[in-house]
């Protein structure tokens, strides 16, 4: 049997239990330690250390072991804990970690890391006093290098297993009998039923070694010895001919087989409580099942678009079906795209122990708090989240929240609040990392902003003053610690926020806090579009951005140059796009009263895109153009339609983005959009997504 | 004639997968149970030949599982065999004075689980 194939499976739940540690260790109150909240602990290492054990990660189980020794003694009241055991073993939990991240990388973990906490916790052990009534179990991994020697037990080439059969002994002589055995080699495994005992050994002895030594005990005609795995093993036939009838067996009784199978489904859900009330899949397979619900969608939209041709009078039943058809399909895309979707906690949960570390490394008091942490989020932008937000905690703790007295001197509580949020608004979920710190200072980001260069007044409002942080290498710090403010980061966050189809928000009041804002599509793959006409081409607008669409009316665009117009809405002027000139479509209406304006939403800024016409409301599954052809600007997927005609989803916030550029830079002629790559990328798509 | 089946009861999926997959390779049916109490609704249901149990689990554990199982007429003679990483003679006492029938140690090479398990089961034992 392959053992490697469950080495995934074991991963996963091994970094479930290390991330239950450290929770638990974190809880966990020095003073008064609850009894079930350290055996709760202690299962934890010693489920790590079963599997690792099992698998023969020997730094693995060499470094759990440890660790359950002193959570075993700890739980047993033999060890009184204090903030050096637990830095100590949230220490541990990391190096579990790592070495964890090596296995799966199919690589040893590095020795001296290993040695080094093994050392920590050996220390440890000998400070909390003389071992437990029970020496062998701390003496068994021998304490000056335990990694030197993993593996070596089970690769010796001499070692073989022996089944040893005791008849007619008593109780006492089984328990002498076990303990001699043990000195002779490993026991793994013995059993006992009415006077005789049964015992596995694994040992580089030889039989007459074994009846030499029990022969102190009982006599040699009580003993049995026969070598596991030879032909001759009573056990092994018994398990063989298992199988020889069992084959035929299930091959012709499957069909009744089958039959019990709803019963047996039945059973199965009355134990389901812990067995099966989830199941691990891989990632892969239900993305699969997600593009394949989404060509369904599509099919059926196809349909639903040729049905409508139909007459409805005539063709009744067919029209009812395609509706039941589409409802079904809608139904199934949504609980297949729940699949990947993860509840915020996973991310939070690994900020108390930031949050700890940090503050007590800047001499800080933070108090975290965490709103709406069972919100749920896709698996893909799940994990990309977490570095951003990381370094938004970070930040906050080193440059927001201020020093105990600081706080006091300003009025505040000594104690800093962060507080991480998370919450849905419609299709896109916001999370907001806030602390109750000094706040942004706008003189200062504006002295420093000059000083690099960039262009700024000081008329500019405070929200362009706050995105100036997301530049590159910029930093207002005084002092670079080694927790933030080299300047590298914000513009990172920023950028990989972008890349998720995201975007951020600061809010901050001098000497009140900061506000952070994250807003992301809740999914990648499916979106709601508004489809817009412009000349023959049909392009998505993700209606997340949308606000309202109307005609513009002669009164109120006016024009700043010759091709640029300004657009008055509800008394703000508003830029005015034109769709057909960023990406160049022939046939498009030019005269901006004979279009629609699309008033769109990007990064706080509104701006009204001019199309001819609006053509419906539909969910569509995004397509990655850089798999399929390459990146376009302006472009941020593609779709295809009901009609099997592919349309392109703008990507609104870069449209703003670029015609901010080119207002930056204005005169400088060329669009920022290439505007004949969009028009060669729609027909290249045509032509793959065909295929 | 009927497929022996054993119960494999462990709070870790992946020894629970491991130990079915060798037990199921030797020709064993295999039925599952995270811990001691849902061991004791699932052969309430249905009956087994023999029993494969991890000694710390929550809610209920190995101990607990041997000794009620032992208190039930239908499963007073049942082999209970106890598969732990523990190896301290306290433990593998309390397991004998629970009942159990034998104690296997972690990590156990498959050829000497399907041994152990096939000599406990025995045609004559059936």
């Amino acid at each position: 049997m392959d053992i490697t194939q469950f080495y995934q499976t074991f991963f996963e739940e091994a970094d479930e239990l290390l991330a239950e540690m450290e929770q638990l260790f974190l809880g966990l109150d020095l003073e008064a330690p609850d009894g079930e909240h350290l055996n709760a602990v202690f299962r934890a290492a010693h489920s790590i250390k079963g599997g690792a054990a099992t698998f023969g990660f020997a730094a693995l189980t060499d470094t759990t072991h440890l660790l359950e020794n002193l959570l075993d003694r700890a739980r047993h009241g033999e060890l009184k804990l204090n903030t050096k055991m637990m830095d100590a073993f949230l220490e541990t939990k990391d190096v579990l970690q790592k070495q964890l991240s090596a296995y799966r990388a199919g690589a040893e973990p590095e020795a001296g890391m290993v040695a080094e906490i093994c050392a920590v916790l050996q220390q440890l052990a000998l400070e909390a006093g003389a071992a437990p009534p029970a020496p062998p179990v701390i003496a068994a991994p021998p304490a000056p290098a335990p990694v030197a020697q993993p593996l070596a037990e089970p690769v010796a080439a001499a070692e073989r297993t022996l089944k040893v059969r005791f008849s007619k002994v008593s109780e006492n002589d089984c328990k002498l009998l076990s303990e001699e055995m043990a000195n002779l080699g490993q026991v793994t495994a013995q059993t006992q039923e009415e006077g005789s005992l049964t015992i596995w050994l694994k040992t580089g002895c030889d039989g007459n070694d074994v009846i030499a030594v029990c022969c102190f005990i009982i006599e040699a005609e009580q003993i049995d010895i026969r070598e596991e795995g030879a032909p001759a093993a009573p056990a092994q036939p018994v398990a063989a001919q298992h199988v020889e009838a069992a084959a035929p067996q299930s091959a012709s009784q499957s069909t009744p087989a089958v039959a019990s199978a709803p019963a047996v489904a039945a059973a199965a859900a009355a134990v389901q409580n812990k067995e099966s009330s989830s199941i691990r899949v891989d990632v892969e397979k239900v993305d699969q099942i997600i593009n394949l619900v989404g060509e369904l969608v599509i099919t059926q939209s196809m349909l639903t678009q040729t049905a409508s041709l139909l007459d409805p009078v005539v063709h009744e039943r067919l029209l009812s079906g395609m509706g039941h058809l589409e409802r079904n399909a809608r139904d199934l895309q949504e609980s297949v795209m729940s699949i990947r979707m993860m509840p915020m906690d996973y991310v939070f949960s690994r900020f108390p122990r930031l949050i700890r570390d940090l503050s007590a490394k800047l001499g800080k008091q933070v108090q975290l708090v965490t709103v709406g942490k069972e919100t749920e989020l896709d698996k893909s932008l799940i994990e990309r989240i977490i570095d951003p937000i990381t370094h938004l905690v970070r930040n906050s703790l080193d440059h927001g929240i201020e020093g105990p007295e600081r706080r006091a001197y300003a009025g505040k509580d000594p104690v800093g609040r962060l507080t991480l949020s998370a919450q849905h608004q419609g299709g896109s979920i916001v999370i907001e990392v806030k602390d109750d710190g000094g706040g942004l200072v706008r003189e200062k980001i504006l002295a420093k902003a000059l000083q690099q260069g960039m262009p700024v007044s000081e008329s500019m409002p405070d929200e362009d003053v706050w995105q100036l942080i997301f530049a590159p290498g910029f930093s207002t710090a005084e002092a670079v610690t080694d927790v933030s403010g080299r300047g590298v980061g914000m513009d990172v966050v920023k950028r990989n926020i972008h890349e998720m189809g995201g975007h951020v928000e600061i809010a901050s009041v001098q000497g009140k806090g900061t506000t952070i804002r994250i807003v992301l599509p809740l999914t990648l793959a499916i979106l709601n579009g508004m489809s817009v006409k412009v000349g023959e081409e049909v392009y998505i607008l993700p209606l997340n951005y949308v606000i309202e669409s109307l005609q513009p009316l002669d009164k109120d665009v006016h024009s700043i140059t010759a091709d640029e117009h300004v657009m008055h809405v509800r008394g703000e002027y508003l830029a005015l796009l034109e769709l057909h000139k960023l990406f160049d479509v022939a046939g498009a209406v030019r005269v901006p009263t004979q279009g629609i304006a699309v008033i769109v939403q990007a990064e706080g800024t509104r701006f009204a895109l001019l199309v001819d016409q609006l053509v419906g409301q539909h969910q569509v599954v995004v397509k990655n153009l850089e798999t399929n052809y390459r990146k376009v600007p302006g472009i941020s997927g593609a779709t295809i339609l009901g009609d099997g005609n592919v349309a392109l989803i703008i990507d609104v916030a870069a449209v703003q983005r670029a015609n901010r550029d080119k207002a930056a830079q204005r005169g400088q002629g060329r669009p920022a959009l290439v505007a004949a790559a969009a028009a060669a990328a729609s027909r290249a798509l045509e032509v793959a997504m065909a295929a | 004639m009927r497929k022996k089946t054993i119960l494999v009861v462990d709070d870790s999926a992946v020894m629970r997968h491991l130990n079915s997959a060798v037990l199921e390779e030797g020709g064993y049916q295999v039925l599952l149970a995270g811990d001691g109490q849902a061991a004791l609704e699932r052969i309430a249901d249905t009956p087994v030949d023999l029993v494969l149990t991890d000694w710390t689990m929550v809610p209920m554990d190995g101990c607990e599982l041997t000794r009620r199982l032992r208190a039930r007429p239908t499963s007073a003679a049942l082999p209970i065999l106890v598969l732990s990483t523990l190896s301290n003679e306290a433990s593998k006492a309390d397991a004998r004075q629970a009942g159990a029938t034998g104690w296997l140690c972690k990590p156990i090479e498959p050829d000497t689980l399907l041994a152990v398990v096939g000599s406990l089961m025995k045609p004559a034992r059936a």
